[in-house]
């Protein structure tokens, strides 16, 4: 036995070691909030998904695009779960382009469950030059491709202070403290009571970039809920099965003069 | 007794690591096979709306649902008579063409052969309807199967009238 | 190979058998004599074996789902991990499965290294494992370009460039290798149909491996010559299956941690953006298991000669059975050895973490210090340490005393350290 956890115990500890070794790097304290879907069990909260939502059309989606998600996904399991009609009702807001039809013309209809998100920009070209040359990018799967991921966006979101005394800011550069390099060419975006929530939450920055970077953390994972249902069960099965094996091996073993 | 109880804990473990173990690799089979079946973005396309103002009657379209070509025929009262005054027990797949077409003068059904999978051809045939040039089955002007290979009459996908001008498919 | 007198008991079975001996080899891998003091870390063999078929079968499922193309291949990576039913369950089982499989393979590495397992009579064992863990390199590499996200793309280019080291046919090379003037879609489309390919040909050589194993058996932590089959053997079934069974489980408790609680903690948070020829990621950084041979080739200061350094820092581990001149096998009765073991455990650990750091100042010194010590253990100590090291008294047989005689107290009390 004493073998066994010493051969786990290595395991776990190359496992924590190459983990380090890997996001060793220069590290500037985050603002922490309180994510409902870390943990084991952790599930997004549905309220704050539908607000950051709300957030993300009425603020973000003017410049960031949300490529990967289409309408139906709204309603889907895991994420906002709006009702279809909602969901239905969200998409006939917004134009897509379709086509060609039997004149051969391409022509606008309103978006159904099955379109993507629309773009705010035709071609990254467009959104470069419609943003001072600094292209928006798109927010689908931010939360993965950013070090620190929810709490990194949560902070910069929230970062935004006057530049320290000798440092010269361009025109239309903003100082964030999070920000990697610390420039960065969004202007600041949260200001209190910007959007009103429905379920009459108040619309304080950090209620508005916590909802917002849930619905991206969600968007950036969508079958998170699912993972983290099935990988309890799979540990728990993996567990007892682990048990039960070693149980049989000792017996097995019981035959010849060993120790296992 | 003690070496028989012995025999029946060993007997447990053994049948519990077995059964458990089976359990798991069911667990782990499904997910590869569930891969192969159709996806979320692929049955959010399910249904089609078509739009069939233009079309004149006696005319046909073929329009693309699923993957599938589906013939959406506006029939004339020849056609409509025709379909109707079959005495369905000489059909080999007997359906009345009141069944088939909800409206008699709008046919919707799937253009696939119930024989092998080919796309028949329309206005063709022993019967005036369909005739699938593959193994040779004709169809009459209601899309039922009166002579060839092929087994059952042409599908009807479920459908409805969004409007008098709009059919959606799925 | 040990027995091939076996007859099956059916009539069918022995039709068969005579024409195609496929129940002599089940048979034979049935009654395997193993030695039975094997430790945990022999287990890794078959955790190894699991781990490749794993990576094949999620592999082939992916390949249905994914495009090779530069335009749509990152599409074709979110359209899996968001539509396709447990495609996000597959390919992070796939994406950690590659690391799972590297670190498992450096404990079978260093468990050889450790016990002498690469020495005569397993020289080609250790060869063909060599050419194994080489081809699992390349493999791991081009799976990683596929994604195309920045660190894909930036990751391919810097390795790819490598070859741009070689004097007067660097860029003829690179240019071959990439179908054109940069890494682009050629590139990525011929790195899937490579990745697609070599993971059978190591399991080729996967069989070659337990093949050249079979002919004279495992090595064992006391490293001695056994007689088998023998009262120090036992059958490979169940004995042996059931111990590797129960590693495994434990190795999968491991690896489901990985899967679902964090499945992206072992890659990189740009691979999550995609491919921009334009803009290179603030650290480039290769995936854990290249960065020891990242390290050696940051830390020689010449291009070619980096290179160089990095490629024989592999070879080099090739022609190990022949630099170690010792003739006895295990570190157990090796006192010198075994702690130049650990230093040299330790310098690749080492190597490891300078690789993920910035090339520069100390980082940089402490790396060509570790470069150079990884070089000087391989060519300089261990042939010299073979020669003039005092090792301890081996037994003769696992459960017997040495020589027949009276059990040596000492004997006794270093078997008591195996366990």
């Amino acid at each position: 036995m004493k073998n066994v956890i010493k051969l786990f115990f290595s395991i776990f500890l190359c496992s924590i070691f190459l983990t380090n070794a890997h996001s060793a790097g220069e590290k500037i304290d985050l603002l922490k909030t309180d994510w409902s879907f870390k943990g084991y069990l952790g599930k997004f909260d549905r309220g704050s998904l539908q607000r950051g939502y709300q957030v993300y059309t009425e603020v973000c989606a003017s410049c960031h695009s949300m490529k990967y998600l289409s309408y139906r996904n709204l309603s889907e399991k895991g994420g906002p779960e709006f009702t279809e009609e909602q969901a239905k009702a969200i998409a006939s807001n917004f134009e897509v382009t379709d086509g060609p039809n039997s004149d051969g013309e391409m022509f606008t209809r309103p978006a159904k469950l099955s379109d993507k998100f629309v773009m705010p920009y035709a071609n990254v070209e467009e959104a470069k030059i419609s943003n001072g040359g600094a292209y928006p990018p798109d927010m689908s799967v931010l939360v993965k491709a950013r070090s620190g991921g929810a709490d990194y966006i949560y902070s910069v979101l929230l970062g935004y202070e006057d530049p320290p005394e000798g440092m010269i800011l361009d025109d239309g550069v903003y100082y964030n403290k999070y920000m990697y390099g610390n420039k960065i060419k969004m202007p600041k975006q949260l200001y209190e009571d910007l959007v009103t929530y429905n379920d009459g939450t108040p619309a304080t920055p950090e209620q508005m970039a916590k909802d917002v970077v849930t619905f991206m953390a969600w968007s950036a994972e969508p079958h998170l809920e699912a993972r983290h249902k099935i990988g309890f069960r799979a540990l728990i099965y993996l567990i007892i099965l682990t048990i039960l094996v070693y149980f049989s091996m000792k017996k097995i073993w019981s035959r010849v003069e060993s120790e296992v | 007794m003690s070496e028989k109880k012995k025999v029946e804990r060993r007997d447990f473990i053994f049948t519990a690591s077995y059964a458990l173990g089976a359990v798991g690799v069911g667990a782990v089979v499904w997910p590869l096979i569930d891969q192969m079946n159709p996806d979320r973005s692929v049955k959010a396309l399910a249904s089609t709306e078509v739009d069939i103002s233009s079309l004149e009657p006696g005319k046909s379209i073929t329009v693309l649902w699923r993957g599938k070509p589906v013939f959406i025929k506006r029939r004339t009262k020849d056609e409509i008579e025709e379909a109707r005054n079959v005495d369905i027990k000489d059909l080999p797949h007997p359906e009345k063409d009141e069944d088939r077409a909800k409206d008699p003068e709008w046919l919707v059904m799937l253009g696939i052969c119930t024989h092998l999978g080919c796309v028949p051809l329309g206005d063709k045939g022993e019967y005036n309807g369909w005739f699938c040039p593959c193994h040779g089955s004709h169809y009459d002007t209601s899309g039922r199967i009166r002579k060839g290979p092929a087994p059952t009459n042409l599908e009807i996908p479920k459908y409805e009238f969004v409007n008098s001008n709009t059919i959606k498919i799925g | 190979m040990s027995d091939h007198n076996y007859v099956p008991s059916s009539k069918i079975g022995k039709w068969f058998n005579d024409r195609l001996p496929l129940l002599t080899l089940a048979d034979h891998l049935k009654e395997y004599p193993t030695p039975k003091n094997l430790n945990y870390w022999w287990t890794f063999g078959g955790i190894l074996t699991f781990c490749l078929i794993t990576q094949i079968i999620t592999g082939i499922v992916l390949g249905m789902h994914y495009i090779a193309h530069a335009d749509y291949a990152f599409d074709s990576v979110e359209h899996i991990m968001r539509d396709v039913n447990y495609g996000w369950l597959i390919r992070y089982v796939h994406a950690n499965g590659a690391s799972m499989f590297f670190l498992a393979v450096y404990i079978h590495i260093f468990r050889s290294l450790y016990y002498g397992s690469y020495k005569s009579p397993r020289e080609v064992i250790w060869i063909i494992g060599m050419i194994i863990y080489l081809l699992m390199m390349m493999t791991a590499f081009m799976g990683y370009v596929l994604p195309w996200g920045q660190m894909s793309f930036w990751g391919a280019t810097v390795i790819t460039n490598l070859f741009s080291a070689v004097p007067f046919f660097g860029e003829g090379i690179t240019n071959w290798l990439w179908g054109g003037y940069s890494v682009d879609n050629p590139t990525l489309t011929r790195f899937f149909s490579l990745h697609y390919l070599l993971p059978f040909l190591i399991l080729g050589l996967v069989i070659l491996h337990i093949w050249a194993l079979h002919v004279p058996g495992n090595n064992n932590p006391i490293g001695i010559d056994l007689k088998k089959p023998s009262k120090d053997t036992v059958p490979f079934h169940p004995y042996i299956v059931i111990k590797d069974l129960f590693a495994l489980l434990l190795f999968l408790i491991v690896f489901a941690f990985f899967v679902f609680y964090s499945p992206n903690v072992l890659g990189h948070s740009d691979n999550y953006i995609e491919a921009n020829p334009l803009v290179t990621p603030a650290h480039i950084v290769p995936e854990w298991y290249l960065l020891p041979f990242y390290a050696i080739l940051r830390s020689v200061p010449d291009k070619l000669l980096g290179v160089v350094a990095m490629f024989a820092s592999i070879f080099i581990l090739i022609i190990l059975p022949w630099l170690d001149t010792s003739k006895i096998r295990s570190a157990i009765f090796r006192p010198i050895y075994k702690q130049l073991y650990w230093i040299l455990v330790l310098d690749v650990l080492i190597l490891g973490y300078m690789g993920a750091m910035p090339a520069e100042g100390t980082y940089l010194l402490i790396a060509r210090v570790a470069t150079a010590y990884y070089f000087i253990h391989f060519l300089v100590i261990l042939p010299l340490l073979g020669k003039r090291e005092k090792t301890l008294d081996v037994p003769l047989s696992i459960t017997e005393p040495v020589l027949g005689g009276s059990p040596n107290p000492q004997m006794v009390k270093k078997k008591e350290q195996l366990s």
